[in-house]
């Protein structure tokens, strides 16, 4: 089962409830597997204390122009819609920044000029964190602009027979939607404040369109936030827990700790989002087209 | 010889565009024969991405030896390096004037892009 945690923007606790969820449901027996997609900065394992036993490198596609065979015809820099590759008279330029891998110029190259090579975006790491977490994330490449496609390498990493908790990069971009394309749960995490709320409904309208279930963790509740709680009744949205503001929450967070370990009180919080867990995965179960646990 | 300059207009007296990825379009004088081209550059606008290397496809298509440009990034900058093209800097109004100052040899060549990419 797929579970992911997002929230519109960085900062509301999303790697909190991911990491504490995890270990919560670790702690009922689970077979965990923690899969962070934040590629661009991945801080997981900073919580999850994983020793890498395995580290795969990623790579896309990257074309190769033989410029001997090329006739300069033009047709695959008018075909490349990401402006990645030139013709010029007798030197035909890939721009690897710019390309994303997608094969076209290949297909279109007359001559058969255009062959395969690839290019490293990144670093896929493995390994057992405690509790018995699997755990695996992405460090994408400095100055990599294209995230996607070791995202989606992550994601392969992840364990049929596991409750994968998917920590999703921050944001509703591209590599927000790549994240939770296939999950069976998105946990949208907020604030009640103006700025969660804003971002929440972006994230709202992305996962709904996508067809995902969604339930909603309100992080640092100080009371009623009234445009938060009227949004979630008109889009019949669950508020599945509320954690309370706390200043030591923060404290246990910048130091590395679990949460639930530190400050217990938080557990029937964590109780109440394992329960959503699980009756997502009965829906599973019961669902002809059902995947398991 | 031809040289190219960023412009929204079509005409000599056309104010010059700083930019060149970006820029409406390209006027192309050819020093030997004295015709002026208008190139345009528009489908180029709207790219989400790459618009300077695609400028730098079409003004190499077109003939163009010289650029004279407000701004290049630096791929547009490596294109155009590629396909034998010098840059100019030039902050001139119009291109009449620019093309008055590189006349003179007062312009500067651009020796690397100066303007940051998209991406970089
Ligand atoms: S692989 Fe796709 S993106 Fe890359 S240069 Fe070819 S057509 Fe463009
Ligand atoms: S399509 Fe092939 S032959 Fe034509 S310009 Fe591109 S690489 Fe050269």
């Amino acid at each position: 089962m797929k579970v992911v945690i997002a929230s519109g923007k960085g900062g509301t606790g999303k790697t909190t409830v991911a990491v504490n969820l995890a270990w919560f449901l670790a702690n009922c027996g689970r077979k965990v597997q923690y899969i962070d997609c934040d590629v661009e900065e991945p801080n997981g394992n900073f919580f999850i204390s994983a020793h890498f036993s395995e580290r795969i490198p990623a790579f896309v596609m990257l074309p190769a122009v033989d410029q001997q065979k090329c006739t300069s015809c033009g047709e695959c820099s008018s075909k490349c819609r990401f402006n990645a590759i030139v013709r010029l008279p007798g030197n035909t330029m890939i721009f690897p920044e710019l390309c994303h891998g997608c094969g076209l110029c290949l297909l279109v190259c007359p001559t058969k000029a255009i062959s395969e090579d690839e290019r490293e975006i990144g670093i896929i790491e493995r390994g057992m964190g405690w509790g018995g977490i699997s755990f695996v994330h992405g460090v994408l490449n400095v100055g990599e602009p294209m995230p996607n496609p070791l995202i989606r390498k992550v994601k392969e990493q992840g364990l049929a027979d596991h409750i994968q908790i998917i920590d999703a990069p921050p944001g509703t971009s591209c590599s927000f939607v790549e994240t939770i394309s296939d999950a069976d749960l998105v946990i949208l995490v907020t604030e009640p404040t103006p700025f969660g709320l804003h971002d929440l409904k972006i994230s709202v309208e992305v996962a709904r369109a996508r067809g995902r279930s969604i339930c909603v963790v309100i992080n640092k509740d100080n009371g009623i936030f009234r445009p938060l709680e009227k949004f979630l009744e008109e889009r019949q949205l669950t508020i599945t827990a509320r954690l309370p503001e706390n200043r030591k929450v923060a404290e246990v967070y910048s130091e590395g700790n679990i949460l639930l370990e530190e400050l217990p009180d938080y557990r029937a919080h964590f109780s109440s989002i394992a329960a959503e867990v699980f009756r997502q995965s009965e829906n599973l179960m019961h669902s002809p087209m059902g995947v398991l646990p | 010889m031809k040289i190219a300059v960023t412009t929204s207009g079509d005409s000599l007296a056309a104010p010059m565009d700083s930019r060149f990825g970006r820029a409406a379009g390209f006027l192309v004088y050819d020093t030997d024969t004295k015709v002026l081209q208008v190139v345009d550059n528009a489908q180029n606008l709207n790219s989400a991405q790459g618009a300077g290397i695609q400028a730098a496809q079409t003004v190499a298509e077109a003939g163009a030896n010289v650029v004279i440009t407000g701004h290049c990034g630096p791929k547009a900058f490596r294109v155009l390096q590629a396909a034998g093209i010098t840059v100019y800097n030039c902050e001139a109004a119009t291109v009449q004037e620019a093309l008055g100052l590189f006349g003179e040899g007062k312009l500067l060549t651009a020796s690397d892009a100066d303007v940051e990419g998209h991406w970089s």
